[in-house]
């Protein structure tokens, strides 16, 4: 490397306003070579545009799908892309119908989010403010064993908590409170982020506030939680975005009783153990509607997802 | 080896000194371990000694109020004053007697067999027999509450050795209001902590505790409860589901658990430096729109997976869109087996899933490419570095230096990664090779679930569940063993 090191070429000139005598900086120096950075530039354009088709094509596709009529054309899979005529009958359908239960899905699921994202928020930044700003004994202790719990696979304990929540009767036909619950009650294990996060909140704080008399309680709720919000915003967004996706447990909970399905749930069921031919469009249909507000909600507060996800990822 | 030696060394050297040094060290570690392991055992029973002349020292040295607390608790506490302290400890007994004398000591004492009453049948009616599964649950949550049960109590008898200390020294108890108090200030941590721990107890360690010891068990198809009982048998699940004979399931678990890992190894790599190639190109000085490609990426990340997986599923199957329009177009001649070929669906998986990952690793990409200082570069392009250079030398181990951590949790994350292939594939494509209803795109998680949900063999889905656990243990405990001596030495220059 050192021998074909160049060397750099400084032009000095002199600006007479100010009386200077400046460098000028080796960016400036490299428009000569504009040429080659255009065409690197060009380059970039392609594959992001490119890249950015492959990304969205799906998504489109996917709309194009929930536009062509069950009635009229086909409501399975067809050999082409566009609706030859378009339509809303599927969208109709998933609302009118009697067979359909999309809203009731639809509701479910939401109801579930929504307790969701208040008592998982409330739960993991409990822990995670106990655990990053308090001192006791068995801190330590705590935080090994999630640790070691975390790496066993979610799964493994499916049927036990399923036996779990029948002996409570919030299978079946309390499916939703019993999902309610079965994801509030370990979220508290899910606190890194958040912890991470309560981390860098400078110690002094606590401290000033405590020699001013504040209680502890009083500096979580007065001096910390302001503070946090960021987090405190990140957090429920998980919270709420994360049961509209789950289809495992949540089938598993419901098992047999459609009315207490929630959205993903019906659907996966729509294209895989129904006849998905007589399907495909009306679960089209259905993805979109629940797709859209959620990504609206998603990129709305991209920021703080951001935030949280580098946060988390830098500290581990 | 002197350090000047191990200096010397490039850096790809010490990775594998290092590497090979960690698997020499664990004999040694293992005997420290057993150690450890012994001391503990001997602190442990020193401890219980000390508890044990403890209670007995409270006992002698006691008053009435004490002495009476052995047998009910809280008395103490209510009889000085402490009347909040009291009824808790109160009540705790009461639930907990109430409770044994109902149902734990029945279960308690069927625990070693998991019951002997056989359901059966009386001409129409079921006459109902012992039920294994309850036994075994409720036999593992007796043991809970018997333990938390001995730690109250010895905590109640503590209690009343201090309130006698403090009260001859002749100073004052606290109140209930004062320990209400003392809740959202010194024992702050008690409030926050109480309810999250207690769920996690219930809903997560004890199914955990619960399922470990089914792997010990019969527990499958045709041992279920409440028509059948099952029982105890030793080792016998892990010998099946590894050895290699014509009955068991050695050979496809390791073509699982192969697949598990090439997997995982390519699904964290590839998304990682894909999409630290993409948030390079985003945040290129000149390229416009940043904010635009970035959200466009990101909808991935933000449409529910059942729905875009799902959808991108039914467009590559046979007779998908891909493959129509392909065959339209004269491309090919006869649909891409995507999905029923084993090696097109691996590879099919491993594309996809980067149209999921490549959104993640750009965002947090970005976040760190940020903060890397900028005079890196100006230094570096005055040396005359190219671009490649500049990437190698300065980009590649910052990055991998802050995100080491987060490589080691994406890569359990996917050895777990579930929805990934349940969606796209669901395990398939099966064959007649492979025992268990295992598929060649099936990884070790969505084995367990077909195993708990299809065939109910939840004895084998216990026995693999502790493997992934193994499997991740070992994993992490290797690169937290790699990765410091790595990060020791890293500079930037």
């Amino acid at each position: 490397m050192s021998n074909n090191k160049q060397i750099p070429e400084v032009d000095i000139v002199v600006d007479e306003k100010a009386g200077v005598i400046r460098e000028i900086k080796p960016e400036q120096k490299l428009r000569s070579k504009s040429g080659h950075e255009k065409r690197v530039n060009v380059g970039i354009y392609t594959i992001l545009t490119l890249m950015a088709i492959i990304w969205l094509a799906p998504f489109v596709f996917l709309v194009f799908q929930s536009f062509r009529s069950y009635l009229t054309e086909n409501g399975g899979m067809v050999n082409y892309l566009l609706p030859k005529t378009w339509s809303l009958d599927n969208y109709i359908w998933l609302f009118t119908d009697e067979k359909s239960l999309f809203l009731r899905w639809y509701l479910n699921t939401l109801i579930i989010a929504l307790f969701n994202a208040v008592l998982q928020t409330v739960i993991v930044l409990s822990v995670a403010y106990a655990l990053s700003r308090l001192r006791f004994k068995g801190r330590k202790l705590i935080m090994n064993a999630v640790l070691v719990l975390g790496l066993f696979p979610g799964f493994l304990t499916m049927i036990t908590l399923y036996f779990l929540l029948k002996q409570l009767g919030l299978t079946q036909n309390g499916a939703i409170p019993g999902l309610i619950l079965i994801y509030c009650a370990s979220s508290g294990m899910g606190y890194y982020i958040s912890k991470g996060f309560f981390d860098t909140i400078p110690k002094s704080l606590d401290e000033s506030a405590r020699i001013d008399g504040a209680t502890r309680f009083q500096v979580f709720m007065k001096i910390i939680m302001p503070l946090a919000k960021p987090i405190v915003i990140y957090t429920i967004l998980m919270a709420f975005m994360a049961p509209w996706g789950d289809f495992v447990f949540a089938s598993y909970v419901a098992f047999g009783t459609t009315t207490n399905y929630n959205v993903a749930v019906g659907l996966y069921q729509w294209v895989n153990v129904a006849d998905y031919q007589g399907f495909f469009t009306r679960f089209c249909a259905g993805g979109v509607l629940v797709a859209v507000p959620i990504t609206a909600l998603f990129l709305a507060l991209q920021k703080y997802y951001v935030e949280g996800v580098t946060g988390g990822a830098v500290k581990g | 080896m002197t350090d000047l030696d191990y200096l010397k060394m490039s850096k790809w050297a010490r990775l594998a000194h290092s590497f090979v040094g960690f698997f020499a060290s664990i004999p040694s570690k293992c005997r420290d371990g057993f150690k450890k392991l012994g001391l503990w055992f001997v602190r442990l029973f020193r401890s219980i000694a000390d508890n044990l002349v403890d209670l007995v020292d409270t006992f002698v040295k006691g008053d009435w109020k004490t002495r009476l607390s052995y047998l009910v608790m809280g008395f103490g506490s209510f009889a000085r004053g402490q009347w909040g302290r009291g009824l808790l400890f109160f009540l705790f007994q009461t639930v907990f007697n109430l409770y044994m004398v109902n149902f734990g000591v029945a279960y308690l004492g069927k625990l070693n067999t998991l019951g002997t009453l056989e359901t059966y049948r009386e001409g129409r009616r079921t006459i109902y027999g012992d039920n294994s599964f309850f036994i075994l649950l409720y036999g593992v949550l007796t043991l809970f509450f018997v333990l938390a049960f001995i730690y109250t109590w010895r905590a109640n008898i503590r209690q009343n050795k201090v309130s006698q200390q403090i009260l001859d020294s002749g100073k004052k108890l606290k109140s209930t209001k004062d320990d209400l108090k003392s809740l959202a200030d010194e024992q702050f941590h008690k409030t926050l902590l109480a309810l999250p721990t207690l769920g996690v107890l219930v809903f997560t360690v004890l199914p955990i505790i619960f399922m470990i010891l089914v792997a010990f068990t019969n527990f499958d198809a045709t041992h279920q409860p409440p028509s059948k009982l099952f029982t105890w048998v030793g080792w016998d699940n892990f010998r099946q589901l590894l050895s290699s004979d014509s009955a068991s399931y050695g050979d496809t678990f390791k073509q699982v658990l192969f697949w598990t890992l090439l997997w995982a190894f390519f699904a964290t790599f590839l998304n990682y430096f894909l999409g630290m190639m993409v948030a390079i190109m985003i945040n290129k000085k000149g390229i416009k729109l940043k904010k635009m490609w970035r959200t466009i990426l990101v909808m991935t990340i933000a449409i529910p997976q059942f729905v875009s997986l799902l959808y991108v599923s039914k467009m590559f199957a046979q007779d998908g869109l891909i493959n129509t329009y392909l065959m339209k177009w004269g491309w090919i001649a006869s649909p891409i087996p995507f999905w029923t070929d084993a090696g097109w669906a691996r590879f099919t998986i491993i594309l996809i899933n980067l149209w999921i990952g490549i959104p993640y690793l750009m965002l947090i990409a970005t976040g760190i490419l940020m903060n890397i200082p900028a005079d890196l570069y100006e230094s570096a392009r005055i040396d005359g570095a190219n671009a490649f250079q500049m990437y190698r030398k300065i980009t590649l181990p910052y990055m991998l230096f802050v995100t080491g951590p987060y490589l080691l949790t994406s890569f359990t994350g996917n050895i777990n990664n579930f929805n990934v292939i349940f969606l796209l594939t669901g395990g398939k494509p099966l064959s007649l090779e492979l025992s268990g209803n295992a598929g060649y795109t099936d990884l070790l998680i969505t084995w367990l679930y077909k195993m708990t949900v299809n065939d109910t063999n939840y004895k084998l889905a216990a026995v693999m569940g502790i493997l992934v656990f193994v499997v991740t243990a070992v994993i992490n405990l290797l690169v937290y063993n790699l990765i410091p001596s790595v990060k020791n030495e890293e500079d930037f220059q």
